[in-house]
């Protein structure tokens, strides 16, 4: 099969994700959008491994993958603490620091 | 011998220093050590006087070098002093009235609580002076120069819980701060020029100098000149001084400090020799003055305020003789000398006039005081006819040369500044008149129960006497076989003057106008009672009153005018620098404004600011690839 469609699999995933990232106020629906656009880029990475023939591409996947990790972990806590004190999880009510 | 030099100085500079950080342990001996230091002053002085007389004429001027003040380089300041035979007649004078009256002084300032500090300034003023005319450079006689306009600002507000006085002296102060920057810029010219300022080697260089450079020079020094000289423009300080008390109007108002001017435009006479522009400025700036001074000292009813008109008068006579070149510099400093005898003696006079009538000096409330101050009206009387040029006085052989040395000018300048100096004679012989007779003559218009006129004690009247007997033979020792110009010729250079009218005549001119002027005076004051109130009086004689409008002048042109440019400055300030300024901080804010409104607190709006960035990114490295 050609692997230009994996590229292009990962490209309409990548803008589903950033669709999400842009239109989704529930701040979980957006964290999962910008781990769709993640995971489209370690597809994509693969992609260009195996069309190259070297393991750079899967070694920074797997990069990737441990930095998601990280800030899920993060990024989760964030929400939750913001949702604790505002009974919300609106990406749009969350602007204290604007003047 | 030349050691002696730096005594001159120092007795009186330790006599300052003791008495004004000696404490109040020295109330009671102050003056005493004082008079003592001065006198110690006059005595090496005549040592030294007696030590230059034993010499040939070509070969008195002593030198002493002392110490390099500031040696930087191709820079050298020393100090260092220089004792010719216009140096020695300074510093005789300068001790020997000083001394006398310090003398005076022990007795006039009896009762003042601060008489040891009024002592310890007096020597201060001494040791300035000294050090002004035995400076051998510019440089040190800048020092002594701003030295006795300190002592002259100390001791004319001395009397500070009297706002007059403290208001005189600032104003004296500022007035001479204005000639000495004149001095200061002098001195600046002078070492870019010269590349020195030691009087020897900058004199002797004016031969192959620009015309210009001196010119410049030489009207900085005229300035100076003015300032501490009290000549017009700057003359405005010199009334108001007489707050001070009458021994310091005696010493460094009319016979010593105020004369420095001509010391100064004389010693630097190669200069202005060489620069008759500024040559031509000193004259007319002397014949304004001598006319001006006489006629303010022709309205003042305040004694010192007439007296002090007559010694701005008779400065501009001797300014005038300086700026005639070699044929007037001999006879401006003879009529220094003689002025400084008769004026000190006429000043102690008024002082012992004021001691007597309970410090009053207005001479409306004056009259026949001559039966209770025998002594004092017979100086003063002495001192009066040496300065209206009485024939065989002082003040007749000194004043008789400048007019004739004025007409000796030639031309058209001749003719003028002669009738200037005669008109100057009779304007004296009046005003003199009329203080004289308001004074000493006419009914008493003091009240008898309040004011006990009484002769003051010995310790006045024998300086007075002193100066009276100076007054009377001075001129007259000074002209036999034309000493003081011999004596002085080889300092100052000494030319006949060709006058188009013969001596004869001149001296019968001055005589006539003498009786013209006393004539008139006596028709208006001795003839008939003086009114006790002033009356208004011509136009002029207003005028007078105020010191011809001088301190209206200045107001209006210096104090407005300044004030005007201030407020323009201001104005400046405000719209054009401060202006750039806060325009620079308020576009700065309105940009930063402008740019706020791109943190709009929506997160996705920014994802959408980051996702264009990314893409524009993108697309940039892709174009940037494909050129």
């Amino acid at each position: 099969m050609n692997p230009v469609n994996y590229l292009y699999l990962a490209a309409l995933l990548f803008t589903i994700g950033a669709a999400g990232v842009l239109i989704r106020r529930n701040a979980i629906v957006v964290f999962m959008c910008i781990e769709l656009m993640l995971n489209a880029c370690n597809l994509a990475f693969v992609v260009f491994a195996r069309m190259h023939g070297n393991l750079d591409g899967q070694i920074i996947a797997f990069f990737t993958m441990v930095v998601a990790a990280a800030e899920v972990v993060v990024g989760l806590a964030i929400i939750v603490s913001i949702f604790r004190t505002r009974h919300t999880a609106s990406v749009d009510d969350a602007s204290l620091m604007k003047l | 011998m030349e050691n002696l030099i730096a005594l001159l100085v120092a007795a009186p500079l330790v006599g300052a220093a003791l008495l004004l950080c000696g404490g109040k342990r020295l109330d009671r001996a102050g003056h005493w050590i004082g008079t003592l230091l001065a006198v110690a002053s006059f005595a090496v002085a005549a040592v030294l006087f007696a030590d230059m007389l034993g010499k040939a004429a070509g070969h008195r001027a002593l030198h002493q070098h002392l110490f390099s003040w500031i040696p930087v380089g191709g820079f050298r300041a020393d100090v260092a002093f220089q004792l010719d035979q216009l140096s020695m007649t300074f510093v005789l004078l300068i001790t020997g009235v000083g001394s006398l009256i310090h003398i005076y002084s022990i007795g006039y300032m009896e009762h003042d609580e601060r008489r040891r500090r009024f002592f310890g300034y007096l020597n201060l003023f001494l040791a300035a002076m000294l050090l002004l005319v035995l400076a051998d450079n510019y440089l040190l006689l800048y020092v002594g120069w701003e030295g006795v306009g300190l002592a002259s600002y100390l001791l004319i507000g001395f009397w500070q819980h009297k706002p007059s006085a403290a208001t005189a002296a600032k104003k004296a102060f500022l007035v001479n701060r204005v000639g000495d920057i004149g001095l200061s810029i002098a001195i600046m010219v002078m070492f870019t020029t010269f590349g020195t300022f030691a009087f020897g080697p900058v004199l002797a260089a004016t031969g192959d100098t620009g015309e210009g450079r001196l010119t410049a020079i030489g009207l900085m020094l005229l300035l100076a000149a003015c300032g501490k000289s009290a000549q017009v423009p700057l003359q405005s300080w010199l009334g108001d001084a007489m707050e001070g008390p009458t021994p310091v109007s005696a010493l460094i108002h009319a016979a010593t400090m105020v004369t420095a001017g001509v010391y100064l435009i004389t010693r630097s006479g190669a200069i202005f020799n060489a620069a008759p522009t500024a040559q031509l400025a000193v004259v007319v700036v002397g014949a304004v003055t001598l006319l001006f001074g006489a006629i303010v000292g022709c309205a003042k009813d305040d004694i010192k305020k007439a007296l002090a008109g007559s010694t701005m008068s008779q400065i501009g006579y001797m300014i005038l003789a300086a700026g005639l070149g070699p044929i007037g510099y001999a006879f401006a400093i003879m009529h220094l000398v003689t002025h400084g005898f008769f004026k000190a003696g006429l000043f102690l006079g008024a002082g012992s006039v004021m001691h007597g009538m309970n410090d009053e000096v207005d001479m409306r409330r004056y009259g026949g005081l001559r039966s209770y101050m025998p002594i004092t009206f017979v100086t003063f009387g002495l001192g009066y006819l040496a300065i209206i040029g009485f024939p065989g006085l002082s003040g007749f052989f000194s004043k008789d040369k400048i007019i004739e040395a004025a007409f000796a000018k030639g031309g058209a300048e001749g003719w003028i500044l002669g009738a200037a100096a005669l008109l100057g004679a009779a304007i004296t012989a009046f005003y003199m008149t009329r203080v004289m007779l308001m004074t000493f003559f006419g009914e008493k218009r003091w009240n008898p129960a309040e004011v006990h006129p009484h002769e003051s004690p010995k310790s006045m009247t024998i300086p007075m006497i002193v100066l009276a007997v100076g007054s009377v033979f001075a001129g007259g020792l000074f002209s036999i076989d034309d000493a003081f110009v011999t004596w002085l010729e080889p300092v100052t250079s000494f030319a006949h003057g060709n006058s188009p009218v013969s001596a004869t005549a001149v001296t019968a001119a001055t005589i006539v106008v003498l009786l013209a002027g006393v004539g008139v005076a006596w028709l208006k004051y001795g003839r008939k009672p003086v009114p006790v109130a002033a009356p208004r009086g011509s136009v002029l004689t207003r005028a007078a009153r105020r010191d011809l409008l001088q301190d209206d002048f200045n107001h209006i042109v210096f104090v407005r005018g300044g004030e005007q440019l201030t407020r323009t400055l201001v104005q400046l300030d405000h719209s054009l620098v401060d202006g750039a300024v806060n325009g620079t901080a308020a576009s700065m804010g309105g940009l930063s404004g402008l740019l706020r409104r791109l943190q709009t607190g929506f997160v996705r709006s920014y994802a959408v600011q980051m996702l264009g960035g990314a893409a524009v990114l993108v697309a940039a490295t892709l174009l940037m690839r494909s050129v």
